[in-house]
């Protein structure tokens, strides 16, 4: 533009007007920029299911603005269960994530990734790591489950760190005899994905699931009977 | 053989800047790696954010920023670090970062080197103010997404990612910045392209570690220019060999040395200038045209 009004000195543009014309041209790369952008980041894909935060996680879009991704949880875990994303992985880039069925939280007494976090993504204040919230388990294989089948694998009962409140065996009478049916507490669970881990089945039939998908939810009205 | 030390320690001599550059970049990532044996962890965490000697919180301020325009608030051992790295680098120079800190700079001056080496000449301009548009776009969407926008490519976290825990995807992204900068683009990705530059470009603007010319008589000027020919941001030297001012106060300049190491004259030295602008031979010091 400048060249032109060198060149051209009987043709010179108000300086006024040039400079509107840049400001305008910035403005229009920033809305469309923004625009594109914008949508681009929402079409990410939803964080998986699979993926579980580490304890004392936010809830996920606030700890997604948070998390600045630094690794120091992930360095901190002394069982090495956690990682960053990378592009590959269901979460956003650089999040620190574990797969329950690969390897569980451990419920570390003095939680040592949560007192790691600078930014507080994962919760300081979480001082009892029976408090946390990373998922809650459920026993999604009725089909497959041992137990179920009347055996007594009971594998998730035994290995769960809070056992007896947050998994249960409960007895039930039908057909098949006498089944010791384990099942989750979701107001003690923490998610820590053991039970999912030592499941003996191919493929799980007890998982951590975000409370969200994991657990239903009372209706409108109160279900069921009051004192006949 | 004393000749042979000569040529050593003038070889030496005529890339120290370089060479205390690697050491120092070459430090700072290994120092995330590998431990000492009585301290321990020298450093954990990465370069958005990490802990020296156990103690010392460090944290980028622009991710640091993204995050507080995301939504988040900001807490304290953060904050603290991020505090820290702005005020270093506000103080001496902001983008001192990317010559010294940041591992994508041996990749992209390796790059050059290549392109040095077999002389390859294509070259795609891109304007200097795109790393800047691109920084106002990574700003504006972590405010709009609440995500930390930049975060999703940044080559710095992804090349320290790709180190430490040794995964591959995005290996291919860094061999892509590679190439785009041995074949497509001069000095594009740093000089063009990243934003995280152009931040600490603000940053620093009013950094005091400037390249100063003492002695300006000495400097042949335009004649010369050695020092423009090897700057990786060569308008910043340009009113010195214009010799229209005797301080590169352009906070683009990234503080490599790459000039030093060149000027055979000795008229260019590095000096913290804590005096206030002063005119040359009473020509006023040009910023902007």
């Amino acid at each position: 533009m400048r060249n032109k009004t060198e060149l051209n000195p009987d043709k010179t543009e108000p300086e006024r007007r040039t400079a509107f014309k840049q400001i305008f041209r910035r403005f229009g790369v920033a809305v469309v920029g923004t625009l594109a952008g914008h949508a681009m980041l929402r079409s990410r894909p939803a964080i998986s299911a699979e993926i579980i935060r580490p304890p004392g996680a936010l809830p996920e879009p606030a700890f997604d603005s948070t998390c600045i991704r630094c690794g120091l949880c992930v360095e901190d875990c002394p069982y090495d269960i956690l990682k960053l994303a990378s592009w590959t992985d269901d979460a956003p880039v650089g999040t620190p994530f574990f797969v329950a069925r690969e390897d569980p939280c451990r419920m570390c007494a003095d939680i040592p990734c949560a007192r790691a976090c600078p930014t507080g993504a994962l919760d300081p204040l979480l001082t009892d790591i029976r408090k946390a919230d990373m998922g809650v388990a459920v026993l999604v294989g009725h089909e497959t489950c041992l137990n179920y089948k009347g055996m007594s694998c009971s594998i998730c009962w035994r290995v769960c760190p809070i056992r007896d409140e947050a998994i249960t065996l409960e007895t039930i009478k039908n057909a098949k005899g006498t089944l010791q049916i384990p099942t989750v507490h979701s107001d003690r669970c923490t998610g820590c994905g053991t039970c999912e881990k030592h499941c003996v089945l191919s493929e799980t039939a007890i998982r951590v699931l975000p409370r969200k998908l994991g657990l239903g939810q009372p209706g409108r009205n109160s279900a069921g009977r009051d004192k006949v | 053989m004393i000749n042979f030390i000569k040529i050593i320690c003038t070889g030496i001599y005529s890339k120290r800047w370089l060479l205390a550059r690697r050491t120092v970049q070459l430090f700072i990532l290994l120092a995330f790696l590998y431990q000492l044996p009585l301290i321990g962890d020298i450093a954990t965490g990465n370069l958005s954010s990490s802990e020296w000697f156990g103690t010392i919180p460090l944290t980028d301020p622009f991710i640091l920023l993204q995050s507080f325009l995301a939504g988040s608030s900001l807490a304290y051992p953060a904050l603290i670090g991020g505090l820290i790295v702005a005020a270093f680098y506000a103080i001496f120079g902001g983008r001192i970062y990317c010559s010294w800190v940041c591992p994508i700079n041996m990749l992209t001056d390796v790059a050059y080197w290549f392109r040095q080496r077999f002389g390859i000449k294509s070259n795609l301009s891109i304007s200097k103010g795109l790393r800047k548009a691109i920084l106002l776009l990574a700003l504006l969407l972590s405010f709009s997404a609440g995500t930390l926008a930049w975060e999703i490519v940044n080559p710095i976290t992804l090349f320290q990612r790709e180190l430490m825990w040794a995964s591959i995807s995005g290996s291919l992204f860094l061999l892509g910045l590679f190439f785009f900068d041995l074949l497509v683009s001069r000095r594009g990705w740093c000089g063009h392209i990243c934003p995280v530059g152009a931040f600490y470009g603000f940053l620093g603007h009013f950094g005091r570690l400037r390249i100063t010319a003492d002695k300006l008589e000495s400097c042949a000027g335009s004649a010369c220019s050695a020092c423009i020919k090897v700057c990786p941001e060569p308008h910043v030297l340009v009113p010195v060999v214009s010799q229209k001012g005797n301080k590169v106060i352009s906070g683009d300049c990234t503080r490599c040395g790459a000039c030093l190491d060149k000027c055979s004259t000795g008229a260019l030295s590095m000096k913290m200038d804590l005096g206030h602008r002063r005119s040359f031979k009473n020509i006023p010091i040009v910023t902007k045209k």
